[in-house]
């Protein structure tokens, strides 16, 4: 018994309203209510009858939608005669008049004029039905061609990350079934079928690029990495608007892993913003699902945050912009990929503190530590980094204001008071209002006057331009016109 | 006596609680139920059950045949019984008591005679008949008439003469007057009983839920009890299954005496009656409830309008049931699918070989048997034997091979040499023939068995053929410029095309109505298409015109077929009635009717002697083309079918419906052997692989999936009990044959084909 189920029914029946305004349209007034109710009662059966035969005529011209054809072609088969050149543009095309103490309903008809239709020029012919072939499967692959669908929803790839064990994806198991099929019996190949139930491991998925898309790949590869900034632009959308990358996501993810990797060794500053902008495309991409691939990604991100050094000259140099990046991006990733399962945040979280509680770390760690977390929310800002404001500020008057060490300690410090002054500033203020926390600060690095280029929409990471010198210059004497006030 | 009655119902009782440990002492049993039930009635023992207050109508048949008779008859049920248990003291007692003589408890014959006629105004099944008993399939076949016997030819008297006579004779069986505010009561009394049931037999009980519920409601509704009417809907449609809410929702619409008149589901519901299969444990226990609460309104409905279809042995599941149930009309009779269906394949023609020796060395060189015919061609039919399951060659007659055929066939068997291997590991592509700007108007698609030519069927009447080789479609040339060819010539049929008219496609026009079907002759000289206007026309294809309009359905024409040999078509309507034709006939060689809605789709069986035909009343029948018969029909689908397929190998067959199911049958036994879940649209287009080893189902939700038919097939285990029953355990989980499942760019799939080499070919219109 399907108890929850309850069967739509159709109860429904005309007002009798209607009867009277259709009664008056064509010239009989005065009608009884007893009439109404009884010719509402018919006509709603008639209407429903003539609606389940038009449903026929729908199925069987292969459509979801039911047309006024439908309708014509379900009355002609009662022997009514079918509504010619019915195409009320209105739901009711009745329109209501009253005056004298009548009430009235009519046809509101226009008055055309021929000479108009006939003088207007005649619309294109529509194209004529034409036969287009293309391959749907190609031996049970699919091939990314434009005449098929993106190859994988991202509800699909949502459902394969989380769930492994369910998501089977038709056509890549198919090691699966010839194990099964080699079973002798039926009987024995049904035992197999139960512990392969039992045990079922993710089907091992290759993912073999055509030609095409490996043209592809070494193209926006090359242009997001390349010397001009128009053909990377260009990449970029590429890869945050095409529906069919899903198949080149595990290049692209080993491709900036490596790629940081290898440049951070090197400190070569620019390389990483541009493979930074490549996550942040990707992560764009509205049909992609990045989870399977944030144990390449994440890293990658994390150390262009708080590695000690990502660039050649790190007192002129702005990684600084870099780091802010970064951290933004991780933080949009903490929101989306987070779960109870991987524990992204709180991982991303503990990592950061840590790090930023130890009392060798360098400056530029420190930093990158701190606009970790400031992106991570209120909440973080909160419980983390408002209680140490203060250890943080007497450290950060030592470098400035003790001897001379390291002319890159003193800038690593003076960022950092930078980048908790406006924090410290804006909570002091709000919990001296109400103590509570705004629903999302500003973005940190607001302060510096040259930094402010950059858009600082709230929750959106903002792509870093390629190191300039002028920000270094800017950016350097902003800090130092912020020393004094120190909490 | 009532000592040893007692005695009995003990041994009875333990049996119950125990179980039945085999078939024949459940009927036993069963059997012995009856008798204690009748005899406390004969004997006026009060009955601490009967308290309801009904009318005593019940009471008054089940008490008429008491009397010597039916003692007697009685007496030699319990001896009998007794004896079977090895209850020999029991048996002395009882036969001292009665003073019966030995000769008459040991003769059958006369005893179940007596029985008989003892038992027929009461409408028992068992009536006693030991030697019935005995066999277990024979006894449903004679009891079953015995249930249904009972209604009364309705009176034409009880509405006045209207010029509907026979909905007025359907109507007038519901013109029984019972008190409109106790139905809810006699529902919810079975309810409760069936609630209270032990599990086993719920499930087969709750069957009668939706009939009884339907034929109450339309009681209620003939008596204008319209707001009682609705009251009762609105309790109880709820409890119904989800499968037929299509028809709760027509059902509700009607709530007048008027509304019945002229309304096909209702007509459905009296002209037909609801078919149930219940196993006797559980009927006798329904029979047993009803006739103690005196319950006779639902008794009579019973009677009147359901045929139960009673059989021997363990009750259904709940999901067996389901399996099959959700039709129209409730399952098929289990004796509508006992006739013999020859499903093999006919032999190839012999005139084949002597057309090897002359043309073709190559071909005999093979050595390969001849394929049957060019529609489907299985790797099955090695054999030059007589299959035992095929039909005899000159069943139905059959056209003879022409030499272009014969030359086709040559062809065929080339391009089947080529044929790809498919199976789970080797899964064919999928050429997909998309019709751009067809602005929701391709109603219908079919490709030649050689993949040469795509027809497509519009909504604006048109029906257009395409090319899709590089040879390009020509006409025949005029009368005037055919008398100039010299006929002698070599090259004469090619002479005769005018190279004028070359074009990739052409266009048909003629009907005045959406196309809704439409099919090549397997020579591919001509096209059939069937139309919203009624008429299925007969196209050509050398001069593009059409040659025929065949009139005979007078409502649209959903579906048509040519039979695989050419020659005869088939199709099917609106007005429920299949038609087998012939091109060269003007009026229709059969016509198939039984269906209770429009026929949607139409299928020859590879071997042209049978027509399978889905039907919006959710049933699939086969029809035997000699003789008109219907030879299967076959329940499961709780949609309209859309779809269906032979497999090559004719063995089996495959349908899909507006739910979106494709189920698997075997024709030889009728049973459902496989149901595929996957789709979440119509299915529009069924095919299987040319070596039937996959199945491509394509639909409405803008998919084409394959799936593993071997493995399917495989799975199926036939027991003969199985077979005799027609019960099915379905395998659970039809993910596991599901092979592959490739999604279009918004483009529903109406039609597949798997061409010679087995490569799929796939139609649908872009639907932006």
């Amino acid at each position: 018994m399907a108890e929850e189920r309850r069967p739509k029914q159709c109860t429904v029946v005309l007002p009798t309203e209607s009867m009277k305004a259709m009664a008056e349209s064509i010239g009989v007034g005065q009608l009884q209510e007893e009439s109404c109710a009884a010719l509402s009662e018919e006509v709603s059966y008639r209407i429903k009858e003539i609606a389940q035969d038009a449903l026929k005529f729908m199925h069987h011209g292969k459509r979801r939608k039911l047309m006024t054809s439908d309708i014509d072609h379900a009355l002609k088969i009662k022997n009514v005669e079918p509504l010619y050149g019915f195409q009320s543009q209105e739901f009711i095309p009745f329109r209501f008049a009253s005056g004298g103490g009548r009430e009235l309903h009519f046809y509101e008809e226009k008055e055309v004029d021929l000479s108009d239709i006939i003088n207007t020029p005649l619309p294109r012919v529509p194209l004529d039905v034409s036969l287009k072939a293309h391959w749907l499967s190609i031996e049970g692959v699919q091939p990314a061609i434009p005449e098929n669908p993106p190859p994988a929803p991202k509800e699909q790839q949502k459902a394969e990350s989380t769930e492994p064990l369910k998501a089977v994806k038709p056509g890549q198991e198919e090691e699966g079934s010839i194990q099964k099929g080699q079973g002798a019996t039926s009987a024995e190949a049904k035992g197999q079928c139960k512990k392969e139930g039992l045990i079922r491991m993710k089907p091992r998925s290759t993912h073999e690029l055509s030609v095409e898309q490996q043209l592809y790949y070494k193209e926006i590869t090359e242009a997001c990495v390349g010397s001009c900034e128009a053909k990377r632009a260009e990449a970029l959308q590429s890869i945050a608007t095409d529906p069919g990358l899903y198949q080149m996501l595990p290049r692209f993810s080993t491709f900036i892993s490596e790629g940081v990797r290898v440049n951070v060794v090197q400190n070569n500053l620019a390389l990483l913003i541009y493979l930074m902008r490549m996550v942040k495309a990707l992560m764009d991409n509205p049909t992609l699902y990045l989870e399977k691939y944030l144990h390449e990604l994440i890293p990658a991100v994390v150390t262009c945050i708080v590695s000690k050094q990502l660039c050649l000259r790190p007192d002129v140099d702005n990684h600084w912009a870099l780091r802010d990046f970064a951290a933004r991006l991780m933080a949009q990733s903490c929101k989306t990929f987070s779960t109870t399962t991987n524990n992204i945040q709180s991982r991303i979280t503990k990592t950061f503190t840590k790090s930023w509680l130890d009392e060798k770390t360098q400056w530029t760690t420190r930093y990158g530590c701190i606009a970790g977390l400031s992106e991570l929310g209120p909440d973080v800002i909160k419980t983390l980094i408002i209680p140490r404001l203060t250890i943080e500020g007497a450290r950060i008057k030592a470098v400035i204001e003790g001897p001379v060490v390291s002319n890159i300690d003193k800038i690593g410090a003076d960022h950092v008071q930078s980048l908790l002054l406006p924090r410290s500033t804006l909570t002091v203020s709000q919990s001296g209002i109400g103590g509570s926390v705004g629903s999302r600060t500003p973005s940190i690095i607001k302060v510096p006057s040259s930094l402010t280029l950059m858009s600082t929409r709230p929750g959106t990471p903002t792509q870093p331009s390629p190191p300039a010198t002028k920000y270094i210059v800017m950016a350097t004497s902003a800090g130092a016109s912020s020393t004094q006030q120190v909490p | 006596a009532w000592y040893i009655l007692s005695h009995i119902n003990l041994i009875e009782k333990q049996r119950e609680t125990k179980g039945p440990p085999n078939g024949q002492v459940d009927l036993e049993v069963e059997k012995k139920e009856i008798k204690t039930e009748t005899s406390n009635d004969g004997s006026g023992n009060n009955n601490a059950n009967s308290s309801s207050p009904g009318s005593t109508s019940l009471g008054a048949t089940s008490k008429s045949p008491t009397g010597p008779a039916e003692d007697q008859q009685t007496l030699l049920a319990v001896l009998q019984f007794l004896k079977r248990n090895k209850l020999n003291e029991s048996v002395d007692i009882l036969r001292r008591e009665a003073g019966l003589s030995v000769e008459i408890d040991d003769s059958p014959g006369s005893a179940s005679g007596g029985a008989g006629s003892g038992g027929a105004s009461n409408s028992t099944v068992d009536g006693g008949d030991t030697n019935s008993l005995l066999s277990r399939v024979s006894i449903a076949i004679p009891a079953a008439p015995a249930v249904t016997a009972a209604p009364v030819p309705p009176k034409v008297t009880a509405s006045g003469g209207e010029d509907q006579p026979d909905v007025n004779v359907v109507l007038s069986a519901y013109s029984q007057q019972g008190d409109p505010d106790l139905y809810p009561l006699y529902y919810n009394g079975l309810k409760k009983f069936i609630e209270s049931v032990l599990d086993c037999h719920r499930a087969e009980l709750s069957q009668v839920f939706y009939p009884l519920f339907v034929h109450m409601y339309l009681e209620l509704v003939y008596n204008n009890h319209e707001v009682e009417a609705k009251q009762f809907f609105e309790k109880f449609s709820g409890d119904q299954e989800c499968y037929y809410a299509e028809d709760l929702r027509i059902l509700s619409g009607m709530t007048k005496k008027e509304h019945m008149k002229g309304n096909e589901t209702m007509l459905d519901f009296r002209t037909s009656k609801f078919v149930l299969r219940i196993s006797r444990d559980s009927y006798q226990l329904l029979k047993r409830h009803l006739q103690e609460r005196q319950n006779n309104q639902i008794w009579n409905i019973i009677q009147e309008h359901l045929y139960i279809d009673i059989f021997d042995g363990m009750p259904r599941s709940k999901s067996q049931i389901d399996a099959m149930s959700g039709s129209l009309a409730g399952e098929a009779k289990r004796d509508a699918n006992k006739t013999k269906v020859f499903y093999g394949l006919l032999k190839e023609p012999e005139i084949e070989v002597p057309l090897d020796d002359e043309d073709e060395e190559a071909e005999n060189e093979e050595g390969k048997p001849k394929k049957k015919k060019p529609k489907k061609d299985s790797m099955g039919s090695k054999s030059k034997k007589q299959d035992p399951n095929a039909p005899q060659q000159t069943r139905i007659p059959l056209p003879e091979l022409k030499d272009s055929d014969k030359l086709d066939k040559i062809m065929n068997m080339k391009e089947a040499a080529k044929k790809i291997r498919l199976g789970s590991d080797n899964l064919p592509s999928i050429c997909f023939y998309t019709f751009l700007n067809a602005y929701q108007g391709l109603t219908a698609v079919d490709i030649t068995d050689d993949s040469s030519l795509i027809a497509g069927g519009f909504a604006d009447s048109t029906v257009r053929v395409w090319s899709v080789t590089p040879k390009k479609l020509r006409r025949v040339k005029s009368a005037a410029d055919l008398s100039n060819i010299d006929k002698e010539s070599d090259d004469v049929l090619e002479r005769i095309m005018d190279e004028k008219t070359a074009s990739e496609s052409k266009i048909l026009y003629g009907h005045s109505g959406p196309v809704y079907g439409i099919s090549f002759s397997p020579d591919r000289n001509y096209l059939l298409s069937s139309s919203e206007d009624g008429t299925v026309r007969l196209w050509s294809l050398q001069t593009f015109t059409c040659l025929v309009g065949y009139k005979g359905h007078n409502y649209p024409v959903w579906d048509t077929q040519f039979s695989p040999y050419g020659y005869y078509f088939v199709s099917g309507g609106h007005d429920r009635v299949a038609r087998l034709w012939a091109t060269d006939h003007y009026q229709p060689l059969r016509m198939f009717a039984g269906h209770l809605a429009d026929v949607t789709c139409t299928r020859f069986h590879p071997n042209s002697n049978y027509v399978a035909t889905g039907s919006a009343d959710r049933t699939i029948r086969l029809w035997d083309v000699l003789n008109g018969n219907c030879v299967r029909i076959l329940t499961g689908h709780k949609g309209p079918i859309h779809s269906l397929a032979f497999s090559p190998n004719g063995k089996f067959m495959a349908s899909g419906a507006t739910d979106g199911r494709v189920l698997l049958w075997d024709i030889g036994h009728g049973l459902m052997i496989g149901e595929l879940k996957g789709h979440t649209d119509t299915i529009y287009a069924l095919r299987f692989s040319r070596d039937g080893e996959i199945l491509a189902s394509g639909s409405m939700d803008n998919t084409v999936k394959l799936w593993d038919t071997l493995k399917a097939f495989d799975d199926v285990e036939l027991d003969d009990f199985t077979a005799a029953t027609g019960h099915i355990h379905l395998p659970e989980n039809s993910q596991e044959l599901l092979l592959g499942s490739y999604t279009t760019k918004s483009t529903p799939v109406i039609h597949l084909h798997f061409t010679r080499r087995n490569l799929l070919l796939a139609a649908g219109a872009y639907n932006p």
